[in-house]
């Protein structure tokens, strides 16, 4: 936690009050989700601030920072939290963007890590503020600060009761010193009237009335908009083009070609056409005669990839954990079982499709983007246009979905590309659906086979868990080629389950396949794999899989994370805490009509704990989901509607994974293209669903992705309940349930 | 050629080549963008409107087949969020990203113009063309039935 517990006055007018009197409070978010390189970043971070709360005369509460709103409710969570300690309606609480600025680290939104990271800042910043203020309101009325009280955005004191609103109080508090942050008093929890109810999100209006402006949205006087031919081929690159016919469209402007660019935000370069509106851009790019060099990845396909992963398994893999001796004790122990669970490449499919707006002039760039890395953006749009990244001015809009697709810059770079050969003219780069399927960041396809023994007393004896897969390290790390590997288990390398012989393998299979984070990344395979060979012993030994489960995690103890030891370990009791939740609430062990079953999972990830109870059926070779009940533990609970909606929300997109998500490959090119080939969960498919949500006083931790993990493995087991079968690969197959 | 048509009420001309789609003319033409592009193939519903009445992809539907009819889009409803079921939308806090949530919401319209008491059956009949990502189905459900209750009440 980097708190400055002094506030230079130059950084935070220059920063925050622009334009008349204000009372502004700087100060920094944390870092939970990625610790060590936050920690990096802050030795070589000139300004101590990333984060502003400013009040004005007008009873205006602005929260300046850098976090973006892909749905996931930070526009509404953070406010919530300020206004707690602020004693302010919370409504009252605008978040705003905070100017991307190369020399203030921003760590982007991503990995679950608003919420955990805002916590104690936002806290601290708000008690800060509403401390100055009730002095300022207590010199005025010279009366000693301890007799007045702050409430619904005023000072107030005495009998009779006067009061005086935070506005009027703006001008004389910022001229007083600033509490140390790290000492300021914070609000009893017993207090808290904001923190921990049901609220609705804060731009609920605007999305219910088409006023919410996403990144495709913005307008920009003069801009075109294009859409861009690309490689249909990974790694391929542009041969030659004709303009001509593209040109004869009407409506088409330019037609402009523009390279591959460099690693990182990679694009694949291509050929843009410009036009008056996006449906003649689309129309220019349909005529347009274009020939690629496809290069080596053409002859890359999703069978090809398979016989790497069957020819990895055939070999021992890198060792990456090993504690006693699981090979010897697989040999000897009373009952063995081993299993090959496959998960695909899955699309992220945002509903908004990839675009970006960027006008470059000589003197500096500014650029509409729904981004969830803004930073990133600038560097680009900085790299593309050959200005200084302080003359890019970002503006971060509402995202139609993030996900972690919108973490990458790929977008951002071919717009700024564009951009850059038009004149100073703005230009919107709008992808089409096919577009986005074809050019996507896909979570990871993966191979893994899983060993298991028992002991005579229905112990497992054994754990033994090899994995072949693409990884994301691979992809963007430069020293990941050579180390790949362990964060590809994610919590799969600190299984809660105890067992005196445990071996981790890994080998990395080669892919020209674009990958990177998919909601809960390497936890939505891993809680899969895991929890669903978890299950698999349980039938082995003969054991209800929750008894089992239960008996297996033990007493009640701290996991230190295997090899991330500065992580939060993982709390058994905790785990534990959820999987009964969820049993009780499920009616775990209650009977069920015939051909149904029911089926249970928990998985530990973003330091959130999370259970599901599943009720499934299967009937001429299709499955149908029709419960599903959670317990989920991510510490105080902020907004507990809130995370009730990103559970739901989780459950859908793991449905999605489980029933249709697959990404595949053939001549070097993804096989679907739209809604079409490529199905999502429609609303028929829904499950009855419940989130209970545990009013827990720990730290608050994350939520927007820990639910989806648990989704395909509950609803599998659920599936084993009900038919015998037992489902190891994803998506869920007819052939598989025959 | 200028094509005319009633739009929210008011008379409407464009001039642009007749086969665009009335998504297009909505968004880029006109900049109304509570309209959104999902998939340009009626797979998806995020372009949904109402011509005539009908819950209608305005991302297949070219705008000379327009000509002469009366088109309402999400800014159509109401210009505050007073329509029963925008309300109802807002009360059970059905969107998360938001973007699909205007064409759910003609949808939805549409449904109960026909259907003022629609069952979960028919919900998920006159709701499956509609995708949403972020998986808030489970509160269009609720908020359908709450929109449905709220209009009962009025009449």
């Amino acid at each position: 936690m980097a708190i400055a517990p002094f506030v230079n006055r130059r950084d935070f007018l220059k920063a925050g009050a622009a334009g008349g009197v204000a009372l502004v409070v700087g100060f920094h978010l944390s870092a939970s989700a990625f610790a060590d390189q936050a920690q990096d970043q802050e030795k070589k971070t000139p300004n101590p601030f990333d984060a502003w709360v400013r009040i004005t005369p007008d009873n205006r509460v602005t929260l300046i920072l850098g976090k973006s709103e892909m749905g996931q409710g930070i526009m509404t969570a953070l406010p919530m939290i300020l206004a707690e300690e602020l004693c302010v309606d919370w409504k009252q609480v605008k978040v705003q963007q905070a100017p991307t600025n190369p020399k203030i680290y921003d760590l982007g939104t991503g990995g679950s890590g608003s919420v955990a990271g805002s916590w104690l800042p936002l806290r601290r910043a708000g008690a800060a503020a509403r401390e100055m203020l009730v002095t300022a309101a207590a010199k005025q009325w010279e009366v000693s600060p301890d007799t007045c009280a702050a409430k619904d955005g005023q000072v107030i004191h005495g009998h009779p009761q006067r009061s005086v609103s935070y506005g009027q109080l703006v001008e004389s508090a910022s001229k007083l010193p600033i509490p140390n942050l790290n000492t300021v008093p914070l609000k009893n929890s017993d207090d808290f009237t904001v923190v921990g109810h049901d609220t609705r999100r804060f731009e609920g209006q605007d999305k219910a009335t088409g006023s919410a402006k996403f990144g495709i949205d913005s307008r920009v006087p003069g801009m075109l908009f294009a859409v861009v031919a690309r490689c249909p081929v990974f790694g391929g690159k542009l041969a030659s083009f004709d303009a001509a016919k593209a040109k004869a469209v009407p409506g088409v402007r330019e037609v402009i070609p523009f390279e591959t660019s460099g690693r990182g935000a990679s694009t694949t370069g291509g050929v843009a056409v410009l036009a008056d509106n996006s449906w003649a851009a689309i129309q220019g790019r349909n005529a347009l005669e274009v020939k690629w060099e496809e290069g080596p990845a053409a002859k890359e396909s999703t069978a090809e990839l398979q016989k790497q992963f069957l020819a990895n398994a055939a070999k021992p893999g890198r060792v990456l954990r090993n504690e006693g001796d699981a090979d010897s004790a697989l040999g000897s122990s009373a009952k063995k079982i081993e299993a090959v669970y496959e998960l695909p490449f899955a699309p992220h499919a945002c509903m908004e499709p990839m675009n970006c707006t960027v006008q470059i002039r000589p003197d500096g760039a500014e650029a509409w983007i729904p981004t969830q890395a803004p930073q990133w953006a600038q560097g680009v749009i900085a790299e593309a246009s050959k200005l200084p990244p302080e003359k890019v001015i970002v503006h971060t809009t509402l995202m139609g979905g993030g996900f972690g697709r919108r973490y990458q810059a790929d977008f951002v770079m071919e717009a700024a590309q564009v951009a850059a050969k038009t004149a100073g003219k703005p230009v919107m780069v709008l992808w089409t659906r096919e577009d986005d399927m074809h050019h996507g960041f896909y979570r990871p396809a993966s191979y893994h086979k899983m060993q298991g023994a028992l002991d005579t007393n229905g112990n497992l004896s054994a754990w033994k868990h090899f994995q072949t897969s693409t990884s994301i390290a691979a992809k963007w790390s430069q020293e990941g080629a050579n180390d790949p590997g362990l964060g590809e288990f994610g919590t799969g390398a600190t299984i809660p389950y105890l067992t005196p012989n445990l071996r981790l393998e890994y080998t990395l299979a080669e892919s020209s396949v674009p990958r990177a984070w998919w909601r809960s990344v390497e936890h939505s395979s891993s809680g899969f794999v895991v929890e669903s060979f978890i299950d698999e012993l349980a039938a082995a030994a003969g054991q209800d899989p929750l008894a089992f489960r239960l008996k297996l995690i033990g007493g009640d103890r701290k996991i230190p994370r295997f090899g991330e030891e500065k992580a939060t370990p993982l709390d058994t009791a905790r785990l534990k805490g959820v999987l009964q939740l969820a049993a009780e609430k499920g009616g775990w062990g209650k009977p069920l009509p015939k051909g149904m079953g029911r089926g249970i999972a928990t998985f530990f990830s973003f330091n959130s704990y999370t259970a599901a109870v599943a009720e499934a059926s299967v009937k001429d070779g299709t499955v149908k989901l029709h419960r599903l009940v959670y317990a989920v533990d991510c510490g105080r609970p902020i907004n507990p509607d809130g995370i009730r909606a990103q559970v739901e929300s989780a459950a859908i997109y793991g449905l999605s994974a489980a029933l249709h998500d697959a990404i595949t490959i053939k001549d070097g090119r993804v096989e679907q293209s739209n809604f079409n080939d490529y199905q999502m969960p429609r609303i028929g498919a829904t499950p009855k669903t419940e989130v209970h949500v545990v009013m827990s006083k720990e730290e608050p931790t994350g939520i927007g992705e820990p639910g989806l993990p648990v989704v395909a493995p509950a609803m599998c087991n659920a599936i084993f309940a009900a038919t015998g079968k037992r489902i190891r690969r994803l998506p869920i197959r007819a052939t598989d349930l025959a | 050629m200028a094509i005319s048509f009633t739009l929210n009420g008011k008379p409407q001309s464009v001039d642009v080549s007749p086969d665009m789609p009335l998504l297009w003319v909505l968004r880029d033409t006109l900049n109304m963008t509570g309209t959104k592009f999902g998939c340009g193939m009626a797979l998806c519903g995020a372009c949904t409107v109402h011509i005539n009445g009908e819950a209608t992809r305005s991302c297949i539907t070219a705008i000379s087949s327009v000509a002469g009819k009366k088109v309402t889009t999400i800014e159509g409803l109401s210009a505050d969020g007073s329509h029963p079921v925008q309300k109802a939308w807002m009360e059970e806090d059905v969107p998360q990203c938001g973007y699909c949530q205007s064409g759910q919401i003609m949808s939805a319209v549409a449904l109960l113009s026909k259907k003022p008491n629609p069952t979960d059956t028919d919900i998920d009949d006159a709701m499956s063309g509609n995708i949403c990502r972020c998986g808030t189905y489970q509160r269009i459900r609720k908020a359908i039935h709450r929109a449905a209750s709220m209009q009962a009440g009025k009449a």
